[in-house]
């Protein structure tokens, strides 16, 4: 009953979306979003017809005056630096406009193009001082406050009456100040068009990628050949023109030049970054951030307006909810990476068969030997990792390393050894197509192809996404083994879709179906996946008739088929099932059966663990990784098995001193050749009664082909 | 032989001295001994805010609070005496919410890792809405009978000098001797130089921070209290100024750099000295309070450029974050 209750659970509450959710960079903004809505529930409550549109346009037309300035803010945050004259700016170039308009009489566009030109004029001496002269930004932009502030009130000294005294009145110019499109007030509508091109900007554009490159690392980014100082030249610039384009719709809006113009911005601006969570020393920010920073702000501060708290009141509140959001914010930051270490693994429930016994003198298929003792050893110690083995027609022998590389060992004694090609991961499975070209998987990178003149080709690392899924899973991890079908199309299993290649037993601890089969088809180069949710798939080999596969799936201790063709089209059936170890890869053995390897052989213990997933939550929280309960990898087997299942014999290692381990065999002319992936040696076993002619490559693709 | 390194602190120092030759020459009424004890009497809060913001600095901080430290905690002295509470109760009581104050913001910056700017901005602002709110009656917070004696501070004289110069001089000495001879003062420089390698090597880093802010509010207190006593009130709407940024000003231009570990005392007394002489002189030409401003800013920068000529940043040893 209670494991009943444990199976539903297990099966229909989807524990591992917690930690896929928390996993996505978005959820760095989530403390700025939810401050936000509970200033503005607060607001809304407490003060009636808060929220209404018209409340809404006086502050959408405010937030967006302010946003284009928090905007250049968060530029040149972003890219390592402060800009504190934004003020002084915004205050000289609404005098510029207004100048321009009331005092020149120019026309509007005129005015437009000369302000933010001037702006950005204001800004690029920033970004001259401390870009090309490497000037401290912080030290420089308050001088240039100072200094573009006291020009300021020289100017308004001289000119404030005449300006106060115009009052121009041109459509356009009142369009800005007071219009609206559809209701959305026009500069709001402007600051939508600008931000959406600022997030691309900066998420998908090269120059972007620079601005957060250099604020994240301004040597590294010196080293790799960004031009630093023309870019953070830019970036003030920018934030000049910016400013300049909030104090255009500011100067239309109010028409005014005051002593108080930008007073104190800097402060407002400052601080709706970094409550947008734009981190101060650069390399974090994005224009979604400065939005809900310039919200959070602004309503706060309009709130307390209408509230008309005492102005004392009104400092407290602000200052009391900035110190406690960021606080937060910053514990979350930091935090963020240690709560999805924890919440990540999220063990399922995974009942397994009673184990049968394999011991010596239990009378069984499975009974344990010592057929492997006979073992020759191929390049020991001169190759790591071979996880599969591989044999071409003219009896080369082709091997994954550790290292990156693809091994060739050259008859007849298979002393001689080179590399044969590098392609940089780990390569797993391997299979020869009709025109001798090796296809690889390779843990990490994909699907490739090293072409008989020994160019390594991408096949394909990315297959469709599934809609469900919340984690990208485009991306190819941890491509094990593959088989080629007599058309060409190629099966791949994707072991896990959670975890990289090194955390393959971390999988096993969670115990869910993380696995899949994707297929390749080289005609078009499409990639699809068909099979998912399977339990580490692994070994996979294509069937005599071409319409089917076999595949092994090593945490469901299971082979089965899936047809690809045929009448049966898209059915699974089992094959074999509970087995007493964890199977691995599958290839043909001459006579027509298959060859399985078992990689290690189950135990009671994690049987009963994987009946238990709070246990092993409990375990991959408290306990570090290195004590966790792991599979057994230490013995293994090789087995030969016809296709109704029936397990024929088995070869053992009882010594457990060449083959404690094996991921691979490989039948080729009366003898078998074993790998493991914790191996440093290839084995080779004369086969009894095998047909000694027997090629694989011969026997899928045709003799002489 | 050691080579001749010219570096900030003797630029401005040079400025300093030209400007002062030029306009002992060239300005009359500049060089006499009554203007120069107004000059100095003029500089000498900024340069004793100056200190605060040093000890700060050279740990690596910043603190835009101390104009709130320098205007809240004297007006509710005066505020409590008014009220007929006795001067030494006032004190007190000041001294407790200063030491509060402090020890918040260090809390923050230290403890909750709120960057220092982010957090004193913030705290100051609450702390002046909170003396605007709940501790003052009016903006200027008046004198009144019971300070009897107090305004002594910021006019009264030793051996002829202005009180508020002894007042700096005396800090100066303070703060030195603290920086240079104590082991707290050494453990700043170190945390400020690298705050990792500080914790590594077992400095109680957190705790120093902590004591650095509290340091810097006491001293802006002492600073506040120097300015209600010579001016016989606390106008607390200083807080609006800009005055913050003359503090920086002062600190960064005499030569200790807001990445840390650098400058001292002398630092803080050279730009206070060249900043207090500029606008002496420029008050004597009769120049605008803007025009004023523009001159020190066109100064500054150029005393900061030629710095980086003369010193160029060094881009594989320049710290991140480092603003």
């Amino acid at each position: 009953m209670r494991e009943a209750v444990l199976r539903l659970r297990y099966r229909f509450w989807p524990d591992h979306l917690l930690g896929e959710i928390l996993s996505k960079r978005w959820t760095e903004t989530a403390i700025p979003v939810i401050v936000l809505l509970i200033v503005a529930v607060a607001f809304t409550r407490a003060i009636p017809g808060f929220l209404s549109p018209a409340s809404l346009a006086d502050t959408a037309r405010q937030a967006a005056e302010i946003g284009f300035v928090v905007l250049g803010m968060a530029l040149v945050i972003v890219v390592g630096g402060i800009d504190l004259s934004v003020g002084s700016i915004f205050a000289l170039t609404d005098f510029c406009a207004l100048f321009c308009l009331d005092v020149l009489e120019l026309p509007v566009p005129a005015v437009v193009v000369i302000t933010i030109a001037f702006g950005a004029l204001l800004g690029a001496v920033n970004g001259f001082l401390i870009g090309y002269l490497r000037l401290r930004a912080f030290i420089t932009t308050l001088i240039t406050l100072i200094i573009y502030r006291s020009a300021y009130d020289l100017l308004l000294f001289d000119y404030s009456n005449t300006i106060a005294a115009a009052f121009p009145d041109t459509p356009l110019w009142n369009f800005m100040g007071g219009g609206d499109i559809l209701g959305v007030p026009s500069v709001a509508v402007l600051y939508g068009i600008v931000a959406i091109f600022g997030h691309v900007f900066m998420t998908r554009l090269r120059p972007g990628w620079h601005i957060t490159a250099i604020g994240g690392s301004r040597r590294s980014a010196y080293n790799s050949g960004i031009p630093v100082r023309a870019t953070i030249a830019r970036c003030y610039a920018a934030s000049g023109a910016l400013t300049a384009v909030g104090a255009l719709f500011f100067a239309a809006r109010l028409g005014t030049v005051g002593g108080d113009v930008g007073v104190g911005l800097e402060v407002t601006v400052l601080t709706a970054a970094v409550l947008g969570g734009i981190s101060l020393g650069g390399g974090r920010g994005s224009v979604a951030r400065a939005l809900v920073g310039t919200l959070i702000v602004l309503l706060i501060t309009n709130g307390l307006t209408t509230l008309s708290v005492r102005g004392g009141v009104n400092r407290m509140v602000l200052a009391g909810i900035l110190l406690v959001a960021a606080t937060i914010d910053i514990r979350w930051l930091k935090n963020r990476n240690r709560i999805i270490a924890k919440v990540y693994v999220s063990p399922t429930f995974h009942e397994m068969p009673r184990l049968q016994p394999v011991g010596v003198g239990s009378n069984v298929p499975f009974v344990q030997n010592d057929r492997l003792s006979g073992v020759s050893l191929i390049g020991l110690g001169r190759i790591e990792a071979p996880e599969d083995v591989i044999l071409d027609r003219h009896d080369n022998l082709y091997a994954g390393s550790r290292h990156g590389d693809i091994i060739r060992f050259f008859p007849p004694d298979y002393e001689k050894m080179e590399v044969y090609a590098h392609i940089g991961g780990q390569p797993l499975g391997m299979a020869f197509d009709r025109s001798d070209n090796l296809y690889v998987c390779i843990g990490g990178m994909g699907l490739y192809r090293i072409t008989p003149d020994r160019k390594v080709e991408k096949a394909t690392d990315e297959t469709n996404r599934s809609l469900r899924s919340v984690n990208d899973d485009s991306r190819l991890r941890l491509a094990d083994d593959l088989d080629i079908a007599d058309d060409g199309r190629i099966f791949f299993s994707e072991a896990t879709v959670r975890y990289e290649m090194h955390e393959w037993p971390v999988d096993g601890l969670e115990a869910r179906g993380n696995g899949r089969i994707v297929c390749y088809d080289p005609r078009n180069g499409t990639t699809r996946t068909v099979l998912r949710g399977l339990k580490f798939p692994n070994g996979i080999c294509v069937e005599r008739g071409s319409q089917s596969i076999l595949f092994a799936e090593t945490w469901g201790c299971c082979v089965k088929r899936y047809w690809f063709d045929g009448p049966k089209t898209g059915q699974v059936e089992m094959v074999m099932e509970n087995l007493p170890g964890f199977p691995d890869n599958i290839n043909l053995a001459s006579d027509g059966n298959y060859w399985l390897a078992m990689v290690g052989m189950r135990s009671p213990a994690l049987d009963l663990a994987w009946r238990m997933p709070g246990f092993r939550r409990r375990m991959a929280k408290r306990v570090p990784i290195d004590e966790w309960l792991f599979p057994n990898i230490n013995t293994g087997c090789v087995l030969r098995f016809n296709s109704k299942g029936e397990v024929l014999e088995t070869y053992w290692d009882l010594a457990g001193v060449n083959h404690p381990m094996i991921t691979s065999m490989r039948e080729h002319k009366g003898y078998l050749y074993l790998g493991g992936i914790q191996n440093n040696r290839i084995g080779r076993l004369k086969l009894d009664g095998a047909d000694p002619g027997f090629v694989q490559y011969d026997r899928r693709w045709g003799k002489g082909t | 032989m050691k080579p001749l390194r010219i570096t900030q602190q003797g630029i401005v120092f040079s400025i300093f001295v030209v400007l002062f030759a030029g306009f002992a020459v060239f300005l009359p009424g500049f060089l006499t001994t009554s203007n120069m004890l107004t000059l100095l009497q003029n500089v000498a809060v900024l340069g004793i805010l100056g200190l605060a913001m040093a000890i700060v600095v050279i740990g690596r901080g910043i603190d835009l609070s101390l104009i709130a430290a320098l205007a809240v905690p004297p007006g509710v002295v005066l505020q409590l005496v008014q009220d007929g509470h006795s001067l030494s109760y006032a004190l007190l009581l000041a001294a407790l919410l200063t030491l509060a104050f402090g020890l918040v913001n260090g809390w923050l910056i230290a403890y909750a890792e709120v960057p220092s700017l982010f957090a004193t901005l913030a705290s100051g602002l609450f702390l002046a809405g909170l003396g605007q709110a709940a501790l003052f009656k009016l903006d200027v917070v008046q004198w009144s009978p019971g300070l009897e004696g107090f305004e002594g501070l910021g006019q009264g004289a030793v051996l002829g000098i202005p009180m508020p110069i002894v007042m700096f001089v005396g800090a100066c000495i303070v703060v030195a001797i603290f920086l240079r001879r104590t082991r707290f003062g050494a453990f700043i420089y170190a945390i400020g130089d690298n705050p990792f390698a500080a914790r590594s090597s077992g400095i109680p880093t957190r705790p120093l921070i902590v004591l650095q802010y509290v340091l810097a509010a006491l001293i802006g207190m002492l600073a506040g209290l120097v300015l209600a006593a010579s001016v016989n009130s606390m106008p607390t709407r200083i807080y609006n100024s800009t005055l913050i940024y003359d503090v920086i000003l002062v600190v960064v231009l005499g030569g200790i750099g807001l990445a840390g570990g650098r400058g001292g005392v002398l630092n803080v007394v050279i730009g206070t000295l060249l900043i207090g002489t500029m606008l002496n002189a420029m008050t004597i030409m009769d120049v605008s309070y803007s025009g004023q401003n523009l001159v020190k800013g066109v100064v500054l920068l150029a005393a900061v450029i030629a710095d980086s000529f003369l010193n160029p940043r060094n881009e594989e040893t320049a710290q991140q974050g480092d603003i």
